[in-house]
């Protein structure tokens, strides 16, 4: 299968593949990304963030069902964690999108973490650019379920949906920094449940400190008997909407790249530092020194950091 | 490092009985596997989209309706379709008469687990027989 024509021709296969590729670091992959790197920026990258059991899946799926009615296409990453312990993992947000399973228009493809904290795997910037030369509409990225700090979605997607339920907390998690600023649209799910009115208004008094022009809508939804879904995905629209006209699309896609460069940056060198068998034993060794007060871990750092700007080879 | 193996853990059909396919799916976990649960009554259809978006090494079908000689060859036939069959390893699962069994290789499932099958069994059968790469 020639992956580079099979992506250009829709091809969903050639899309699986790469994104399996991408996950293992492949030379190869990353070399047909950067060529069609040019047909990437056209998706709409929306982010699904939230508490474990928020309803993120179902939520996601009402959503991508609400964009085909618009006949728009669908790309969704759902991100699962990986056992610290055994490196396993059970991938099961698509339990709750089995009826996308065989649209044409729909492409699901879960990822576990690997080690990598923040909310997504170190691939799913890569995933969500072979989805976007693929040609989706729009790219749905489910994080994991999130405590109060995993906010790495924050760097992939244009606008962040953050799922919230009643009951989880008072007024004071609400002012807490870290996930609770990160959405640009909020939803209350399981809003039938008591509190739902509560946890809205507490959300929408700590918005109230927010001083840029735009104010996060807040909605309560079911997403399970599919109630709210129409207001929603209007508050999305919207969000997107008012980024694309005020220009604040490309500012964000700015950050965005820098904060990316600046990981594939640290990424390179770690590799080059750390990467092979022969750097681990130069490493240990000097380990010993340290552990032996020899020599100090500073200066051992910033020798080896050295030795690269100085040779390119190292 | 290599990937680790990524296997389908999917129920075809219309029994409502997942105890055993999430037994199997957690032993796989602690094995070091990436397992995307698909849940429950999924026709081939279903199974078969999943597994190429997913781009999985393994397909494992649990069954315990008694429609296994039907739904499971088609799930074979599917992935042929589809040009993934010849990466895949197609497994079977559940309450499955012996007399079914050979049938049911011939038609391109690599093995069948009955119930009994100690979960590492199916973990040394999958890392054996892996038809591709990691």
């Amino acid at each position: 299968m020639n992956l580079e024509k099979g992506i250009l021709n829709k091809d969903k296969r050639a899309a699986a593949r790469l994104i399996t590729m991408m996950e293992s670091n492949d030379p190869e992959a990353i070399r047909i990304i950067s060529k069609l790197y040019s047909h990437t920026g056209k998706a709409k990258v929306i982010g699904i963030t939230g508490p474990p059991g928020a309803g993120k899946s179902t939520l996601t799926d009402k959503l991508a069902k609400r964009l085909r009615q618009e006949n728009k296409t669908v790309g969704i990453i759902a991100v699962d964690p990986t056992s610290p312990f055994t490196g396993g993992s059970i991938l099961g947000d698509r339990v709750r999108m089995t009826d996308l399973y065989t649209d044409p228009g729909v492409f699901i493809r879960s990822m576990g973490t690997r080690g990598h904290l923040g909310g997504l795997s170190k691939a799913t910037l890569g995933a969500v650019k072979v989805l976007d030369i693929y040609g989706f509409d729009y790219i749905f990225i489910e994080t994991v379920g999130v405590g109060q700090s995993e906010v790495d979605i924050v760097k992939a997607a244009d606008s962040v949906l953050l799922v919230m339920v009643p009951g989880l907390g008072d007024d004071i998690q609400a002012i807490k920094a870290g996930i609770m600023e990160i959405g640009d649209v909020f939803a209350v799910n399981k809003a039938d449940r008591e509190g739902a009115n509560r946890t809205q208004v507490e959300i929408e008094m700590m918005l109230e400190y927010n001083h840029s022009q735009w104010k996060p809508p807040v909605t309560q939804v079911v997403a399970l008997h599919n109630k709210g879904i129409d207001d929603l995905y209007d508050n999305i629209i919207k969000h997107l909407n008012y980024l694309e006209t005020t220009g604040q699309l490309i500012e964000k896609r700015q950050q965005n790249s820098e904060l990316e460069i600046i990981d594939l940056i640290q990424r390179d060198l770690m590799e080059r530092l750390v990467g092979n068998e022969e750097k681990r034993t130069t490493i240990s060794e000097m380990a010993r020194m340290v552990a032996n007060r020899q020599l100090d871990p500073y200066t051992v750092s910033d020798n080896l950091v050295k030795k690269i700007i100085a040779n390119d080879n190292f | 490092m290599a990937r680790p193996i990524r296997v389908l853990v999917a129920k075809p059909g219309l029994d409502g009985h997942d105890r055993g396919a999430k037994v199997i799916a957690r032993a796989l976990r602690d094995a070091g596997m990436e397992v995307i649960y698909t849940g429950l009554r999924q026709t081939p259809e279903q199974i078969v989209a999943a597994a190429l978006q997913e781009d999985v090494d393994v397909v494992a079908l649990s069954i315990l309706s008694g429609a296994h000689n039907h739904l499971l060859p088609k799930v074979v036939d599917l992935l042929k379709k589809e040009n993934v069959y010849d990466e895949m390893l197609v497994l079977g699962g559940g309450v499955i008469p012996d007399e079914d069994i050979p049938g049911l290789k011939e038609s391109g499932l690599a093995e069948i687990f009955t119930p009994g099958t100690p979960t590492q069994v199916t973990i040394d059968f999958i890392k054996e027989n892996l038809k591709r790469g990691l």
